[in-house]
């Protein structure tokens, strides 16, 4: 590579809002479900079939875009995007081009250090298709609409992004301000936000865009970090060999790390949009506005802060804590049950990440209750069970959200703290290793730590091990 | 019995216990099975279903549940309207196999109000047509006179009523399709206000331009059949709640005072002569009895038929995407992949006026062709409301022709699509601005063809035009056509 390239990046991310019925019928958003259980015959389009906008849908749209520091459309509509495919019942998707709900926002994104603004172009509301599914056997296509109709928000970012880190940072701040929103629960792995990735590249210092491609079927940060990458390599060799970039839609092969073209811009659909004549157009008034405003939650950059203050933690923790949601709801329940912050910021910030990491899960994916947690602060606080049971039965909690209390008093992991117990064990240790005792008297302080492991493994750990390390002092 | 009783009048009757619902409906239905040969105004005649619905709503009347005005009595649904367990077609092929698994909103309440449904009523194809000659299931005749179109596109529904094959019926209109041919058939029939009527479970055909109205021998009937369909509708939000919807309270003998105006523009080329004297001589009838009348410009007449026929093929064109063969209807036998299955299937499936509509509507809203054909069509609909909103400030009513002509012959039409889309004149752009309008007949031709007279009204104010139409009624004398004579049926 000779020159110095720059890469361009605009996203198209589509979030599917967590309602409890459909953008335009009453049916049920509700995830799995036999096939078209959840239909009628509007998500169907049934002939004489008349969608009617849920008004929710609308409310979410609204908060995603206020959270965004959008303008609000505050007369907008519909249109009908005609396409021909079996998951899209009406052969048209209700969508809007025109008059979308919400434009011209940004949102602030860090990367190593560094802030920047991304523009948000707009963000329209829109229904999800059904799904296809192929049976080998009769060599033929089902299609279950139990998805059709389900809310969407597309939110359409300005080529503003110019590397990998800046297109996760965007993501990830989306992710997390509709989060905090309630407006979806934004799972990548699950389809309930997808992200399109529109690259191009050009030589730096040039200021005209170069010809950019979109990039379709991203399902993990890793997948978008790794495409991103892919895309510009084959965009700047394209360059560097004399060839032309061409306007096209990609599909991403995660597993072969490739990408091949799905569709030129030369056979690009002619959508014929026009706006929908079986919707009105949705006025919304100032009152409702204001409405919504007032409705916002507390969103990451203000937790944060006041994790800081008001518990005393530091930055670094309370940046992991809000990091995600569904930690910040757990950490704020635990504390309501009178936990101690920083401690139910320790199980959170180690232990909880430590499994969280070796499952392989997303903070979203927790599924034990603060309760449990606290409950088990308790049994810490109140030193009736030690460290090392208290890690084995938090394993439990994390793993089976079981209840601490009857699980320790079950498997019998109280600690002894039966003075008399303990000194016959540790009897029995200093006579089973006269090597390190013979260390210790010698002035190997460490030995004595050998000791106490052997003590809590006779004891199968339920030992008090301040009262170990006392013991086994005095007797030796 | 004699059918020529009105709706209204038939239900008296049977609540009066002179004639029980089964009798009427067997009445009706035998009326229906000696004549259908000749007319041809149904698709599908459900003699048993509307036998024990009679005796059912019978047991409802008996028991004091039903007590409206049309309890018991039988009437003709277009074909375009969705009834729960009966085929509905569109008079198409490729919904020939198509049984709904719902009921169109105005169906269920004339059904809570009593109604026996004795089938489908023949239209055009998707009601494109203004002959009833599209319907792929066969043309329907004219009462009048057998050689000639019922008029479009619920040309069933008014031939049913014309021929005394139901009392009532109802049908839509998107252009005239309720109007025109109540004017071919010398029955009555109203276009409400868009809004008015819930268009739930209508298959649309354009929808910002379709509204669901009642056909009948007279303005009673018609207001009466109105009061019951009409209302807001919470499965159709184009539909509004909206006052002024007493309309049998208008059914009053007065027009004293009341303001007509008579659009110049509305009489000049095109007009046949004989159909100017008559509706002429109508708005004298309303002047005799104390309405003033006077002539206005209207302007933007000539604008009316390109605009309609862009918005509502636009619309059209979307809205008939979901027929492909996927999900019900029709498929064709055989085919490679997906969109040969499409393709085939559409092309089997439709008639040629269907696809017609659907290329202009595809073209005018394609990319580089969508602001110089729909955006100014709509602009076009915009100045149209417009310039009748200005009129309205002067008249409470506007009178007219409903066609330019009277009912014309089998097969005149169809080779002409230009001819048959300039007979919708005075009708499209009506529904291009939301207004409700009426026909009814005001006189005949030397041919012996009624010609039908138009009233519209402001935006919700059906009861200025049905009030002026049925002072205009008590003028005239209602006719039975020649076929029903002729027959001594």
């Amino acid at each position: 590579m000779s020159k110095a390239y720059e890469t361009v990046i605009g996203l198209e991310v589509h979030v599917e809002l967590a309602t409890k019925t459909k953008i335009f019928c009453g049916c049920s958003t509700a995830f799995g479900g036999a096939p078209n259980t959840h239909t009628c015959p509007v998500c169907t389009g049934m002939p004489g079939s008349l969608p009617v906008l849920n008004k929710e849908v609308v409310n979410k749209a609204i908060a995603v875009g206020l959270a965004t520091n959008c303008k609000i459309t505050q007369n907008c509509k519909f249109d009908r995007k005609n396409y021909f495919y079996p998951d899209n019942p009406q052969n048209y998707q209700i969508s809007q081009l025109y008059y979308p709900i919400c434009r011209d926002g940004k949102v602030e994104i860090e990367v190593e250090g560094k802030k920047k603004f991304i523009g948000i172009h707009e963000i329209h509301m829109e229904e999800d298709a059904g799904k296809l599914i192929h049976d080998p056997y009769t060599d033929s296509s089902l299609v279950d609409f139990n998805r059709s109709g389900v809310p969407l928000i597309e939110i359409v970012s300005e080529p503003d992004m110019r590397s990998a880190d800046e297109v996760i940072a965007y993501l990830d701040k989306l992710r997390m301000t509709i989060q905090y929103l309630g407006a979806s629960d934004c799972k990548l792995n699950e389809g309930s936000m997808r992200a399109d990735v529109n690259l191009s590249v050009r030589e730096v210092g040039e200021s005209e865009f170069g010809t950019r491609t979109e990039m379709k079927n991203l399902n993990s940060f890793k997948a978008i970090a790794r495409a991103i990458e892919n895309e510009r390599e084959r965009q700047i060799d394209l360059i560097e060999a004399g060839k032309e970039v061409i306007q096209e839609t990609r599909r991403w092969d995660d597993t072969k790390e490739y990408s091949y073209a799905m569709r030129s811009k030369e056979d690009a659909q002619d959508y014929r949009y026009f706006p929908d004549p079986d919707l009105v157009p949705i006025i919304i008034s100032d009152e409702w506005l204001e409405e919504i405003k007032n409705k916002q939650p507390e969103f990451r950059e203000e937790k944060k802060a006041r994790y800081q203050k008001e518990y005393g933690l530091p930055e670094y923790d309370a940046d992991i804590l809000t990091g995600t949601k569904k930690l910040a709801d757990i950490f704020e329940e635990t504390i309501a049950l009178d936990a101690n912050p920083k401690k139910v910021s320790n199980w959170l910030m180690v232990e909880t990440m430590r499994l969280l990491k070796e499952k392989e899960m997303d903070a979203e994916d927790i599924t034990f209750s603060a309760a449990n947690l606290a409950k088990l602060i308790q049994l810490t606080d109140s030193q009736a069970i030690n460290s090392t049971v208290a890690k084995e039965v938090f394993e439990k909690i994390f793993e089976e959200d079981i209840d601490p209390d009857k699980y320790v008093e079950e498997k019998g992991l109280k600690t002894v703290n039966d003075e008399g117990a303990l000194r016959a064990t540790i009897e029995q240790v200093i006579a089973d290793n006269p090597q390190s005792v013979e260390d210790y008297r010698n002035g190997k302080e460490k030995a004595i730590g050998f000791l106490v492991g052997q003590t809590m493994k006779a004891m199968k750990g339920k030992a008090n091990p301040g009262m170990v390390n006392q013991i086994l002092k005095e007797l030796l | 019995m004699d059918l020529s009783i009105t709706a209204v009048e038939l239900g008296k009757k049977i609540k009066d216990k002179e004639i029980s619902v089964v009798e009427a409906t067997t009445a009706f239905l035998d009326s229906i099975e000696a004549k259908e040969k000749d007319i041809h105004a149904f698709v599908t005649v459900d003699r048993e279903g509307a036998i024990k619905r009679a005796e059912e709503v019978q047991k409802l009347i008996d028991g004091g549940t039903l007590t409206g005005p049309l309890a018991g009595v039988p009437v003709a649904i277009k074909d375009n309207m969705c009834i729960d367990g009966m085929l509905t077609t569109c008079s198409s092929k490729i919904l020939s196999n198509f049984v709904p698994t719902f009921t169109a909103t105005a169906v269920e309440k004339l059904q809570a109000a009593g109604a026996v449904i004795v089938g489908k009523a023949n239209m055009d194809e998707f009601a494109m047509g203004s002959t009833t000659e599209t319907s792929y299931y066969g043309e329907t005749k004219n009462p009048w006179d057998l050689e000639r179109v019922p008029g479009g596109s619920s040309g069933g529904s008014a031939a049913a009523v014309a021929a005394e094959e139901v009392p009532y019926a109802l049908g839509s209109d998107t252009g005239g399709s309720i109007r025109q041919p109540a004017g071919f058939c010398g029955v009555t029939g109203i276009k409400p206000t868009y809004g008015r009527v819930s268009r739930y479970g209508l298959i649309a055909y354009g929808s910002s331009l379709d509204q669901i109205g009642p056909l009948a021998k007279d303005v009673t009937d018609c207001a009466t059949v109105l009061e019951i369909i009409c209302g807001k509708d919470d499965r159709d939000s184009t539909s509004v709640k909206e006052g002024g919807d007493d309309f049998t309270d208008a059914l009053v003998d007065d027009v004293k005072g009341m303001k007509i105006g008579i659009p110049k523009d509305y009489f000049g080329k095109g007009l046949d002569a004989e159909v100017k004297e008559a509706v002429m001589a109508a708005a004298k009838a309303l002047e005799a009895k104390g309405a003033v009348v006077e002539e206005f410009d209207l302007s933007l007449v000539e604008y009316a038929i390109p605009a309609y026929y862009i918005i509502a093929s636009a619309e059209a064109s979307s809205n008939l995407e979901r027929f492909d063969g996927v999900k019900y209807g029709y498929r064709t036998e055989e085919f490679s992949d997906l969109h040969n299955m499409y393709k085939k299937t559409r092309s089997e499936g439709f008639g040629a006026e269907v696809k017609r509509r659907i290329m202009l509507g595809s073209f005018v809203l394609s990319s580089g062709y969508f602001d110089a054909y729909y955006m100014k069509a709509l602009r076009t609909k915009a100045l149209i409301k417009q310039a009748f909103d200005k009129a309205f400030e002067k008249y409470d009513v506007i009178l007219g022709p409903v066609a330019p002509t009277t009912a014309l012959k089998l097969g005149e039409s169809l080779s002409d699509p230009i001819k048959m889309y300039l007979g919708d004149i005075y009708t499209v752009s009506v529904n291009l601005a939301g207004l409700p309008g009426i026909s009814l007949p005001c006189g005949y031709d030397s041919k012996g063809l009624p010609i039908g007279l138009q009233l519209l009204g402001k935006h919700f104010d059906e009861k200025s035009i049905i009030r002026a139409a049925y002072a205009f009624e008590q003028t005239t004398e209602y006719k039975r056509p020649a076929f029903a004579v002729e027959r001594g049926l």
